[in-house]
């Protein structure tokens, strides 16, 4: 396995962030994403990008290991950033030719924009970097209780969630083993324009799909012979239990809310 | 405890025209080693899945310990007899070993506060205590294997089916999981059947069952079946190295006696012979 760090994956390192319940976790990174299109004046960024950082220092992960989370990523910003600077329209005009200009809105827009996203990742970032995949899986599965209300199979869909994010290693493996497989038959999948190397993916994608459903047809049969009913009660190995450290980063995210709201209210 | 009878066994697959298995009797001894051999097709797996409830029979009758195997039932089954498949990663269902381990005891509804004990008394049994919070992909083939045998043992199965469960480990680690094996099934008076093709395996049993052209063509103690060069290299299984040896010397005109002898007791009847 390689061990670069990628966009969403887990560092394991000691932090209070590490220690915190993945429930408040999940919600306050929600929440935060949430309020961060309510941002509307310079002061309110400022105040949501200084949250951020206290929650990147609390995490005890690099900033340069958040910089390669949103590294591949930078390209699509950038490129998004660049057409709302040259296509939108409005204030007062710096530069334009044909149907592009440069216009105070343009810039405003593209400015907040980019500020968005840069934060929502780095702050999702936060949370799949302090948070393992099966935690997440778990505070969803706590976050969906509600919906069994309404007939919702909330265990069933926590079951699934938690066996995908289970084999992604097995299948990544999987695909390194094809790709090898398939260049020993002569594939040279970075040569080529854009649509031979598309074409390139199918002996990939092909022997991946046959084999995931072999895989999917063994693990049925491998639960069913564990006395796996889908229907029937299950009791739960892992327990997810609040500290008082939980109530205190709630505590946390209810002051930059109201702050948030101080300043929206204030100035 | 009874052990398990198969009466007048017929299997078809349902795409399929004909049966698998035909006409299956057999008997299979409370607190055995039973090994079933065979050609690939010759119907192995599909009776090991028949015996567990996996599938269900086209006609006859499966008893397990005077539990008839049926729809109603299959709760009970799934209890009393454990499942070890082939491929180590396709039954690892937990994002760490302990919460593989702990998958079949959700499943049977046990007490969370009793869940911790028994998944450390499982992990204890196959010796792999320290890696209890270890995620799979960090796991080679036989320790995943071991873990699957941890989630069966938790529930505490009298009789445990190995569908060449050592088929993809190294010679190192079949080995293991085989002593092991040896060692829980004294000690706990589990019942064990093993489909394999693995001569060393083959070996262990106290009873061989050949299937061929989805019948039971001979079944028998190993001494009886092992001897037996022609049906052995017909199934694909090879000859065993004292088989092997003991041909080598009748051919060149030395009188070995005419009857099985694992290598242990070839190597004792040459040290006769020599002094």
């Amino acid at each position: 396995m390689n061990s670069k760090i990628v966009f969403g994956s887990y560092v394991p390192v000691k932090s209070i962030l590490h220690r915190l319940d993945p429930r408040i976790k999940l919600i306050m990174c929600i929440i935060y994403v949430i309020l961060i299109f309510f941002v509307n004046n310079f002061l309110a960024a400022i105040w949501l990008l200084l949250a951020l950082l206290a929650a990147i220092k609390l995490s005890n992960v690099g900033l340069r290991q958040y910089w390669q989370g949103i590294k591949p990523l930078f390209l699509i910003i950038l490129i998004t950033v660049a057409f709302q600077i040259l296509f939108s329209s409005g204030g007062k005009a710096y530069w334009h030719w044909g149907i592009m200009a440069i216009t105070r809105d343009g810039l405003i827009n593209s400015l907040i924009i980019f500020y968005r996203f840069i934060v929502i990742i780095t702050a999702s970032t936060v949370l799949t970097a302090t948070t393992q995949t099966f935690q997440i899986a778990d505070a969803l599965a706590w976050l969906m209780k509600p919906l069994q209300v309404i007939k919702v199979p909330v265990n069933q869909i926590t079951l699934m969630l938690s066996i995908a994010l289970r084999f992604v290693p097995t299948i990544m493996d999987e695909t390194n083993k094809i790709m090898k497989a398939q260049r020993a038959r002569g594939i040279n999948f970075n040569a080529g324009n854009l649509l031979t190397r598309i074409k390139h993916l199918v002996p990939i994608l092909i022997p991946l799909f046959v084999n995931s459903f072999k895989r999917a047809e063994e693990l049925a049969t491998a639960m069913e012979a564990r006395g796996y009913d889908p229907n029937a009660p299950r009791t739960h190995y892992r327990q997810l239990v609040w500290h008082k450290n939980d109530a205190w980063a709630g505590l946390a995210l209810l002051i930059v809310t109201v702050g948030l709201v101080c300043i929206r209210i204030f100035f | 405890m009874t052990g398990i009878k198969i009466r007048k066994l017929v299997f078809t697959y349902p795409d399929s025209k004909y049966p698998v298995l035909k006409n299956i009797n057999l008997d299979f001894e409370p607190v055995s080693w039973t090994a079933i051999i065979g050609h690939n097709g010759s119907g192995k797996s599909t009776l090991a899945r028949l015996i567990d409830g996996l599938l269900s029979p086209t006609a006859g009758s499966i008893e397990v310990d005077e539990i008839q195997v049926n729809e109603s039932s299959l709760g009970k089954i799934h209890q009393h007899i454990g499942f070890v498949f082939q491929n180590p990663e396709n039954q690892f269902v937990g994002a760490t070993v302990a919460d593989d381990v702990a998958f079949g005891l959700e499943n049977r509804q046990v007490d969370r506060n009793k869940m911790e004990e028994k998944i450390d008394k499982a992990l204890k049994m196959v010796g792999m205590s320290d890696y209890k919070n270890t995620a799979p992909i960090n796991l080679s083939g036989g320790q995943k294997q071991r873990v699957a045998l941890a989630g069966i043992l938790a529930l505490m199965p009298k009789i445990i089916i190995l569908d060449e469960a050592t088929s993809m480990l190294d010679p190192l680690a079949r080995q293991e999981i085989l002593a092991l094996l040896q060692k829980l099934k004294k000690e706990y008076n589990l019942s064990i059947i093993s489909i394999t093709h693995d001569l060393k395996e083959i070996e262990l049993a106290d009873k061989i069952v050949v299937l061929n052209d989805s019948q039971v063509v001979k079944q028998g103690a190993p001494s009886e079946i092992l001897k037996d060069k022609e049906l052995l290299l017909e199934i694909g299984v090879g000859i065993p190295a004292s088989q092997q040896l003991q041909k080598l010397l009748v051919e060149r005109g030395i009188n070995v006696p005419n009857r099985y002898l694992n290598l242990e007791e070839l190597k004792n009847w040459l040290k006769q012979q020599l002094q």
